[in-house]
C-alpha cells in the first residue's frame, strides 16, 4: 500500500483539494478507461491541438502549446514539458456530445409499411480530459437548448448524463480569448474535478479539486495527498493574473440591447464585405447547434436512413423557403448569426449564446473578430445618436 | 412483423400513418386524410398546428392539419406540391403510407374569438391551416358572432375546397368572398389582390378578431388594411412561415429574431412579431 494513501481518508469530501503527480495522472487515466469511459483530451492533429482519444499520458501534448490571432493558429513549442499549457483549440466538447453527423434512424419498408429498426449501438460515456472553463459553459449552453425544453434531444441527453469532466484551469490564454467578459474562465466551474498545473519547476504536479461525488469516487484508489494552502493559492494567483492578461473585451449585457436596437447599422455592410459566409465560425463555436436532415434510401428502396449534420446560417440553403432563401445576402447572414449569439440568444435561453472562447475569431479565415464588430456597431450607434440630437 | 413492438425511440421518429383517402383538390393540391397504422392512435391537435411529414427515404416537411379538431384518430393534410417531398407526397393512393411527427406548434386563439366576429383572411395555399377553424366555427355556430372569409388564389383553377366554400357561405350570419389574380373567360366573381376584398365587408372594429395565413408579403397588405380599418394590433393572429426541419426547436432554421417559429409558432398574436414584420427584411 502506498504512503500517500494512508495519509487521506478514503472518500474524499466534495470540495476537497488535492495534490497530484505526474504518475497519478497516468493511473487517473487508467482508472477512467476502467470504468468504461473514453477519454477525450487534447491531442496533437493537423497541426493544432485537438481533443480526441487520450488512453495515455503520453497521447497528451507535452511541451507544445498555441499562438492564436485573428486568422492565425500556430503550435508552438514551450518552454517546459507542460501537458495542458496552451489555449482551447478548433475542437470542443460539442464534437462528442452534438456530433457533428449521426444517423437519427434508420427504417426498413415491407408492402408499403415502414418500421423504424432499432438503435444499435448504446451511446459512448466520455471522460473529458483538459477541458477549460468556456468549454464547460459553452456545455451547459447547449443544456439548455438541446435538453432544457420541452423536447430533449435523445443524442446529446445520451451522452450527456453519462460523462464525467476534467477540467484544466487555463493560465496561459490566447491573444483571441476573452472568457473574463462573458464570466466564464479563466478558472472552470460546474466540473467533477478540475486541474491546476504546475510544470514550471522540477516537480511536475496538479491540484486537483473535486467538484462532485463522481469525481471523488474516481480519485478513491488514486495516490494523492491533501494539498498545501500554499499549492491552493498558487492556482488561483494563476488564474487571477491570466484573467488580467486577457487583452479582448466585450461588455456581455451591453450587447444585448445594442444588437437588438441596430439591426440597420451600417457596420453590416462593411462587415459582410470582408465575410466569405463560409460558416467556420459556426462549425468551431461550441454553443452553435444548427443541424440540418438528409434522408436516403438503399438501391432497393425498401431500407431508409436519415442522417443530421451541423448546419451554419451562413449558407444560402439555411433559410430557402419555395420561392428563395429568407437571408439571401451576406450582410443578413452575419448579422443573424451574431444578433443570434449574443442578444437574441439571451431572449430564448436566458444566457448568451457567447463563452468568450475565442474560436471564431482564431478560424475565421479573414480574421473577423466579434469583439471588434460589437465595438464598432457601438461607434456607429453613438454617431448616429449625436446626429440625431 | 408488427410495428407496436417496437417503441419509438425518440422525438426525431416519425409514426407511420396510412392514407385512407385523398381528395384532388386542383391540378397541383391534394388533401390526404390519414390514420394511425398500428392502432396506437394519432396525436390529438389543435386548429392551426402542424406535423412533419416524412416520405420514405425522400424527406420530411411541415404540413399544417387542415382536418376537423374534434373528428379524433385522423390527420388530415392539404399538400401543394412545390418540390421533392410534396411532389412525392402527393402522388400517393390510398393505402400507402406515410410518416408523422406531432402535431406541433401554436393554434389559432378560438378561446378569445369566442362572443367575437371571426374574420378569416387567406391567401392561395393558406387557406388549409384556416380550415380546421371553420370546422370549429361550423361546429359552435352560436358561440361567435359574424364569420367572414376572405379568400385570394391566383386564378379560378388554384381554388381549393371549392364545395365547401358554398357550404360555408350558407352557415348563418356568414360572407364568403373569393378573388382570383387572374380570371379566365368563366370568371364571374371578384378579380385582383385578396386586401380588395375588404371594400366589399362591413368590419365591427370593436369586436372582431382576425385571423390570417398566406405568403408573408400578402399578410403584411392584409395586416395594413385591417389596421386601417380600426382593427388593434391585439386583434390580428398570423401564421408565419420559415424553413422548418425539426419542428421541435433544435434545427435553428425557422428562427425570426428571438422566436422559433416553430415552437412559439407559426401562429402569433400580431403583437408578438410586429417588429420582425415592420421595416426589417431579410430576418
Ligand atoms: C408551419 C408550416 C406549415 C405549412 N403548411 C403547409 C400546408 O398545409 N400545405 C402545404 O402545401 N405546404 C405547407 N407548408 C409549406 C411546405 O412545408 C413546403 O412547401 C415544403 O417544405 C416544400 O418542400 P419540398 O421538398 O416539396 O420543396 P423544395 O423546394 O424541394 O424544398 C426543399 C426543402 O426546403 C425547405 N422548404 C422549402 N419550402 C419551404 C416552405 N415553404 N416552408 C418551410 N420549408 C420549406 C424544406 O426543408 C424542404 O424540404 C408549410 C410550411 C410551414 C413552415
Ligand atoms: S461566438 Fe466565438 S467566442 Fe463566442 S463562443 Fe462562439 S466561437 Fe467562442
Ligand atoms: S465571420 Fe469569418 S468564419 Fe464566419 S462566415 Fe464570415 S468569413 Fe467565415
Ligand atoms: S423547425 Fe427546427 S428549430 Fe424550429
Amino acid at each position: 500500500m502506498q504512503p500517500e494513501i494512508s495519509s487521506r481518508p478514503e472518500q474524499l469530501p466534495k470540495g476537497a483539494e488535492v495534490r497530484m503527480d505526474v504518475p497519478a495522472l497516468e493511473l487517473l487515466i487508467e482508472a477512467l478507461r476502467e470504468r468504461g469511459y473514453r477519454v477525450v483530451g487534447p491531442v496533437l492533429r493537423d497541426g493544432a491541438i485537438a481533443y480526441g482519444p487520450v488512453n495515455k499520458v503520453g497521447d497528451l501534448p507535452a511541451g507544445w502549446t498555441s499562438e492564436q490571432n485573428p486568422a492565425s493558429y500556430r503550435l508552438k513549442r514551450r518552454p517546459d514539458n507542460a501537458l495542458f499549457g496552451y489555449a482551447t483549440g478548433p475542437k470542443s466538447m460539442k464534437d462528442f456530445l452534438h456530433v457533428s453527423e449521426i444517423r437519427t434512424f434508420a427504417a426498413e419498408k415491407t408492402d408499403g409499411l415502414f418500421w423504424i429498426l432499432p438503435a444499435s449501438e448504446p451511446p459512448p460515456r466520455y471522460a473529458f480530459l483538459g477541458v477549460r472553463g468556456c468549454d464547460i459553459a459553452a456545455m451547459l449552453v447547449q443544456d439548455r437548448v438541446l435538453i432544457g425544453g420541452q423536447a430533449a434531444d435523445p443524442f446529446y441527453e445520451a451522452r450527456r448524463r453519462n460523462c464525467l469532466i476534467i477540467a484544466v484551469h487555463c493560465t496561459e490564454p490566447a491573444s483571441t480569448c476573452f472568457c473574463v467578459s462573458m464570466g466564464t474562465g479563466p478558472r472552470a466551474r460546474n466540473f467533477d474535478l478540475a486541474l491546476t498545473e504546475f510544470a514550471d519547476s522540477d516537480l511536475h504536479e496538479f491540484l486537483v479539486e473535486i467538484g462532485s461525488e463522481a469525481g471523488a469516487e474516481i480519485l478513491e484508489r488514486i495516490p494523492v495527498t491533501i494539498a498545501s494552502t500554499e499549492m491552493t493559492s498558487r492556482s488561483r494567483a494563476l488564474t487571477d493574473r491570466a484573467g488580467q492578461a486577457m487583452t479582448r473585451h466585450l461588455d456581455k449585457d451591453r450587447a444585448v440591447s445594442l444588437l437588438r436596437e441596430n439591426f440597420d447599422s451600417p457596420q453590416w455592410d462593411r462587415v459582410a464585405e470582408r465575410c466569405l459566409a463560409c460558416g467556420n465560425c459556426t462549425m468551431v463555436c461550441p454553443t452553435c447547434f444548427c443541424v440540418t436532415f438528409e434522408d436516403s434510401t438503399d438501391i432497393s428502396g425498401q431500407r431508409a436512413e436519415r442522417w443530421r449534420k451541423w448546419d451554419s446560417c451562413y449558407s444560402l440553403a439555411f433559410s430557402y423557403i419555395h420561392g428563395g432563401s429568407v437571408r439571401s445576402s451576406t450582410k443578413s447572414r452575419y448579422r443573424q448569426w451574431l444578433t443570434h449569439k449574443l442578444s437574441s440568444w439571451v431572449d430564448q435561453f436566458g444566457s448568451s449564446g457567447c463563452v468568450g472562447c475565442g474560436r471564431c475569431i482564431t478560424w475565421c479565415p479573414v480574421g473577423i473578430d466579434l469583439t471588434e464588430e460589437v465595438a464598432a456597431i457601438e461607434k456607429a450607434n453613438s454617431a448616429a445618436r449625436k446626429e440625431d440630437s | 412483423m408488427s410495428i407496436a413492438a417496437i417503441p419509438l425511440p425518440d422525438p426525431m421518429c416519425p409514426l407511420p400513418v396510412r392514407i385512407s383517402e385523398v381528395v384532388r383538390e386542383t391540378h397541383d393540391t391534394y388533401t390526404l386524410t390519414t390514420t394511425a397504422a398500428n392502432g396506437s392512435g394519432l396525436p390529438p391537435f389543435l386548429p392551426g398546428q402542424f406535423s412533419m411529414v416524412f416520405e420514405f427515404g425522400v424527406g420530411e416537411v411541415p404540413i399544417s392539419i387542415s382536418g376537423d379538431a374534434e373528428i379524433p384518430g385522423q390527420l388530415v393534410f392539404t399538400i401543394r406540391s412545390v418540390g421533392a417531398v410534396t411532389a412525392a407526397l402527393v402522388g400517393h393512393k390510398p393505402g400507402d403510407y406515410l410518416g408523422v411527427r406531432g402535431s406541433f406548434g401554436t393554434a389559432w386563439p378560438l378561446e378569445a374569438a369566442r362572443g367575437q366576429d371571426v374574420l378569416l383572411v387567406a391567401g392561395g395555399i393558406g387557406l388549409a391551416p384556416l380550415r380546421p377553424v371553420i370546422s370549429h366555427v361550423a361546429r359552435h355556430r352560436s358561440d361567435f358572432g359574424r364569420f367572414l372569409l376572405l379568400y385570394g388564389a391566383r386564378t379560378p383553377k388554384d381554388l381549393l375546397f371549392r364545395k365547401q366554400l358554398h357550404a360555408w357561405s350558407a352557415l348563418p350570419e356568414s360572407q364568403v368572398l373569393v378573388t382570383v389574380d387572374c380570371a379566365d373567360s368563366r370568371w364571374r366573381g371578384h378579380v385582383g389582390i385578396v386586401t380588395k376584398l375588404f371594400d366589399f365587408v362591413n368590419l365591427r372594429p370593436e369586436r372582431t378578431i382576425a385571423m390570417t395565413c398566406g405568403p408573408e408579403i400578402m399578410m403584411r397588405f392584409v395586416i395594413r388594411a385591417l389596421r386601417a380599418r380600426k382593427l388593434e394590433a391585439g386583434q390580428i393572429y398570423l401564421s408565419m412561415e420559415r424553413n422548418m426541419e425539426c419542428g421541435i426547436g433544435f434545427c435553428g432554421h425557422c428562427q425570426m429574431g428571438p422566436l422559433f417559429l416553430c415552437k412559439d409558432g407559426p401562429i402569433f398574436a400580431y403583437l408578438q412579431v410586429e417588429r420582425w414584420l415592420e421595416g426589417h427584411h431579410e430576418l
